[in-house]
């Protein structure tokens, strides 16, 4: 707690504002653009956003939701295209209003080689636009052997529901992230950096450092961090991006900025319940947000305002980590199913299938029950939850998506050749004449490569904050 | 009886981190919410998931009129046995549900 409180002083000290400034609490102005590059912004909202003078700009780069396979990759889900150019907009816009601009978790997943990519299409773009810039890039990415030794020596806990895990299966890990916190962001910013490319953070972070540097209300920081980070979700209009928070000594301010969006005590309030497993408490380095006595009032149809809400300090400070690791490669095969017969009788085919198939593997190739999986899903039967549907329809057709992981390409593929005959004409009855199925295409079969599974679920306890991450400060342009 | 989708405004899933799902009822009313609150107990929720309703964490939240639960994802997100990434589709479940 003291270190804590140690770190925010040396935070805005280093702001470099006027001595006498520093004894009055500033109001921070946050513009955020969008819930994350790439889902792109309204331009005249932002324009108006710059008009009113922000503090800072703020955008969320990822999250784990699209899967596992970005983090295990160190990859970016969103187009090179449009994360391009959304973000020559808004360096266009950091320009004109002369404050930083920040992403968080850049490239989806906040991996070096995100934020790598990140800052190679930031030097393009510098270069295109003839401006040069200060970057402080912020790596979040770990060492898979010094996270496994940290967990064998306990300084690594598992959080709520987290898989159990050995040292062995953190080795194996292809990326490990740990979630930066607002005094990694506030590293950052001390950097006077103009843009801020930061490798994985919690979405909140971005927002909430610089109120937390200017000293505005903790728990409101923390509160309005959270009701902005997917831009106008928490507004009617959710898909138009820009929001506004102003932040102060009590609490919030939130006002979205397109046409038609509206923020009430409502949608506001009701945004603590997104994506969130307990909305009242928020857990973030070095301590949670508690938001049970929060009041949310309506300033005007447009605007809310937000106080009473905790932030409350840990007496440890942790970062969550998370990882990926290979889990073998997949192979899909496609069929439909249209003959009534089979329509009806698709569930007891398909477990036929996978018994026969299963023992032909066995057999012909030299692999372990244990090493593959296969699985036929059902879609207009079950494909959506499996055992755990409870109703049953009549449908037209059914797709048949047959799913294979092996340990190496080679066998994924191998799998797929012995399982495409049965898709193509395997009979429920010896009786019956042999039947042939709709295949989409030549091949049937799609190779996906290695597939990730997500490992961590746990937090590493670190005694200064910046002891997980790098910070490098580059001139480009 | 009636179809728990039937009486309120929205039933939302969605994953909350890779290790987690959670539900939303939008009761849309005072009168609904009270309905839902009175007839849905957590161990029907547990049953749709097979879940052990001791991982279950309810919250009941008058304000909104919403009443939320949050639990272990039945698969992990993305994991050989997932087959929803974003975990919407479990909402139809919820929504199913007599009351």
């Amino acid at each position: 707690m003291r270190k804590r409180a140690r770190a925010l002083a040396r935070a805005r000290l280093r702001t470099g504002l006027p001595r006498f400034a520093q004894r009055f609490v500033l109001m921070t102005r946050v513009l955020i653009p969008s819930g994350a590059l790439g889902l792109n912004y309204d331009a005249d909202a932002l324009a108006r956003g710059i008009a009113a003078n922000p503090d800072i700009i703020a955008i969320d780069g990822g999250s784990t939701d699209s899967g596992p396979s970005y983090l295990g990759r160190g990859v970016s889900k969103y187009a090179r295209a449009s994360t391009k150019l959304e973000w020559a907009g808004l360096m266009k816009a950091r320009a004109e209003a002369g404050v930083p601009l920040v992403i968080g978790t850049a490239g989806t997943c906040g991996t070096d080689s995100a934020a790598d990519w990140m800052l190679d299409i930031t030097r393009e773009i510098a270069t295109e636009q003839g401006t040069p810039l200060k970057v402080a890039v912020l790596r979040s990415s770990q060492d898979p052997g010094s996270i496994a030794r940290a967990y064998e020596a306990g300084e690594i806990v598992p959080l709520s529901g987290a898989p159990e895990v050995t040292g062995q299966d953190i080795r194996a890990c292809s990326n490990i992230v740990a979630l930066a916190g607002a005094e990694q962001i506030a590293a950052a910013l001390q950097t006077r950096a103009d843009i801020i490319i930061a490798g994985r953070t919690t979405d909140t972070a971005i927002i909430a450092a610089l109120p937390l540097m200017r000293g505005d209300h903790a728990g409101g920081a923390w509160h309005g961090a959270k009701i902005g980070e997917c831009g106008a979700l928490c507004a009617t209009n959710p898909q138009s991006g820009v929001i506004m928070i102003d932040f102060d000594d009590t609490g919030f301010t939130v006002t979205p900025l397109a046409d038609g969006a509206h923020a009430s005590p409502h949608t506001v309030s009701a945004h603590m319940l997104y994506e969130n497993s307990d909305p009242f408490i928020l857990h973030e380095p070095g301590g949670h947000l508690d938001v049970t006595g929060a009041r949310y009032t309506a300033l005007d149809k447009t605007s809310v305002r937000v106080e009473g809400s905790k932030w409350v300090p840990a007496d440890r400070y942790t970062v969550k980590l998370e990882g990926a690791r290979p889990a073998g490669c997949r192979t899909v095969l496609m069929a439909l199913l249209r003959d009534p017969h089979y329509v009806a009788n698709a569930a007891q085919w398909a477990e036929d299938i996978v018994a026969r198939c299963s023992a032909k593997i066995l057999d012909r190739m030299d692999i372990a029950a244990e090493d593959f999986t296969l699985e036929i899903r059902l879609i207009g039967h079950s494909a959506s939850f499996g055992a755990l549907e409870t109703r049953s329809g009549d449908p037209v057709e059914i797709g048949v998506i047959g799913i294979i992981t092996a340990p190496t390409e080679e066998q994924a593929a191998e799998i797929g050749k012995l399982l495409n005959p049965y898709l193509l004409h395997h009979p429920l009855t010896q009786e019956e004449e042999q039947p042939t199925f709709a295949f989409l295409f030549s091949p049937p079969d799609m190779h996906q490569g290695v597939v990730y599974e997500f490992v961590l679920h746990h937090v590493l306890y670190l005694s200064d904050p910046m002891d997980a991450f790098r910070l490098e400060v580059i001139d480009i342009g | 009886m009636a179809e728990l989708r039937t009486l309120v405004t929205k039933v939302r899933s969605k994953n909350a981190g890779p290790f987690w799902l959670t539900i939303d009822i939008f009761c849309g009313s005072p009168e609904a919410y009270a309905r839902v609150v009175r007839d849905l107990e957590t161990a029907r929720i547990a049953a749709v998931f097979e879940a052990d309703s001791q991982t279950i964490k309810r919250f009941d939240m008058p304000d909104l009129n919403v009443v939320k639960f949050s639990l272990p994802r039945p698969a992990v997100q993305g994991a050989v046995d997932d087959r929803d990434m974003h975990g919407a589709s479990w909402a139809a479940l919820v929504g199913d549900l007599d009351i």
